[in-house]
């Protein structure tokens, strides 16, 4: 893109800085429309579910439900509590939004189309996916209300405990592809299994961390049957309760943004990314974007489908999951690929 | 040698995503100080607990098993970072390599074993 904002007589300074902020838009704008449409998509999946009709007023089909409700929300009132710590209160959904739209930097949309091509990847979406936390943690201490601080606990300790499993699933993905660059690990599922299915998924060794790293992430971004930190039988609306107006919505948008970019992180990582189910030639007449946005869908639909159909797990129930099943097993995983591979002679 | 030039649309994306949550926050705030719909009271100003005033202050005791995943994490997320420059040099180490990590994770395992043990992964 700098090349064209060159072609316009620009130097190649200004050219680079107009290129990159309007791909920094060209990220965080459609994905603030795509959050706003997948929310009526997965209205409209749960209400299927449920033999019901969904949103179907607003515009057609319902399709600006999302919209209405975002202006009805522009116009409300931001309350901040009498009794909350006000700085803190208000940079807390701040923190949210911030850190959910900030991973999608180092996501390959297609081969090379990525806005910031570091060869630590992988690392720097662990890193801003565990900042996430601070931005829950933070609003539930500010708001200084009951259900908000109980739930903010809940979603500290439920986070950092399936990050420990998510971090040692990456480790044995990382294994395999020799590298933390996220568009080098899409590369190195090119002909992967039988030299022409372009996925990690289907590797027998690496099927299994594949169903893991999916239920992790559900934990991960506090999804049902995990979303025990807005159990609204028991907490309310979770960290959310006291928030109101776009500070409230900044929550959705955030949490929808991450789900999303968990979705992502699926495709990315064990589904080929961009590059078409199998390696035969006709395919890649498709562009590769679109390859990753059907990928993005797929797993959203999985998604929602979970939320729609599994009851929600108990607290201890969620815990012995991350800490007594998924952490053995993935630390035995990394045992075994690196194993595997130090035999089969992979890094030779 | 690695292109440190690459980090330089994250800071910006830093810079844009801040400002574009941070008018989220203080627009409406203005917008709705403009349109009258702004008036706090103090019933509405006051914490929610099921419609009646709060019993107690709510920075009260909570339970040390939080406490305990806190640190029982901060052990294996280190762990986690050691494996990963480990994970990307294994072709480099070898065989040693693979070894040594291995001794470590065995010894971490004993640890974690122990924490099974005296009950700390208990939340029945």
């Amino acid at each position: 893109m700098t090349s064209f904002f060159q072609s316009l007589g620009m130097s190649y300074e200004a050219a680079w800085f107009t290129a990159t902020i309007a791909g920094i838009l060209l990220i965080a704008l459609p994905l603030m429309l795509a959050v706003a449409l997948i929310i009526y998509a997965e209205r409209k999946l749960w209400a299927a579910f449920a033999l019901r009709r969904g949103p179907n007023v607003v515009g057609p089909f319902g399709v600006l439900q999302s919209f209405a409700d975002g202006l009805k929300v522009f116009l409300q009132e931001t309350i901040i509590p009498s009794a909350s710590n006000r700085g803190l209160f208000l940079i807390a959904p701040i923190i949210t939004f911030t850190v959910a739209l900030m991973a999608w930097a180092v996501i390959p949309f297609a081969d090379g189309v990525v806005l910031s091509n570091i060869n630590v990847g992988l690392l720097y979406i662990l890193a801003i996916s565990s900042l996430g936390v601070y931005g829950v943690v933070i609003a539930g201490w500010a708001s200084n209300s009951k259900y908000p601080f109980y739930s903010a606990m809940r979603a500290a300790a439920q986070m950092i405990s399936y990050e420990v499993s998510i971090g040692f699933i990456l480790i044995c993905i990382v294994l395999w592809a020799g590298t933390f660059n996220v568009g080098g690990i899409v590369e190195g599922q090119r002909s992967h299994i039988f030299g022409f299915i372009n996925a990690y998924a289907f590797n027998p060794l690496l099927f299994p961390i594949a169903i893991m790293f999916l239920i992790s992430s559900m934990a991960e971004t506090a999804r049902a049957p995990f979303d025990l930190t807005e159990a609204e039988s028991e907490l309310v609306a979770g960290y959310q309760t006291e928030y109101s107006s776009m500070a409230f919505a900044l929550f959705w948008l955030g949490e929808y943004a991450n789900v999303l970019l968990m979705c992502a992180l699926n495709a990315i990582l064990f589904w080929g990314g961009y590059l078409p189910p199998v390696d035969w030639a006709p395919l890649y007449a498709v562009p590769g974007i679109i390859w990753f946005f059907a990928k993005i869908l797929l797993m959203f639909f999985v998604f929602a489908w979970v939320k729609a159909t599994v009851p929600r797990y108990r607290y201890d129930q969620l815990m012995r999951l991350g800490w007594k099943v998924f952490l053995p097993i993935s630390l035995f995983w990394v045992f075994l690929v690196s194993g595997y591979l130090m035999f089969t002679g992979h890094f030779a | 040698m690695t292109d440190l030039s690459q980090y330089l649309p994250i800071l910006l994306f830093l810079v844009v995503a801040l400002a574009l949550s941070s008018a989220f926050v203080f627009l409406p705030m203005g917008v709705s100080r403009l349109t009258g719909t702004y008036k706090p009271t103090e019933a509405k100003l006051a914490e929610y607990e099921c419609g009646f005033p709060a019993f107690e202050d709510s920075r009260s005791q909570f339970d040390v098993r939080f406490y305990l995943v806190a640190i029982l994490f901060i052990i294996f997320d280190l762990e986690a970072a050691f494996l990963f420059p480990w994970a990307v040099s294994l072709g480099e180490t070898g065989w040693i390599g693979w070894g040594t990590m291995m001794l470590f994770l065995f010894e971490l395992v004993i640890g974690f074993i122990y924490a099974w043990k005296v009950g700390a992964l208990e939340w029945e």
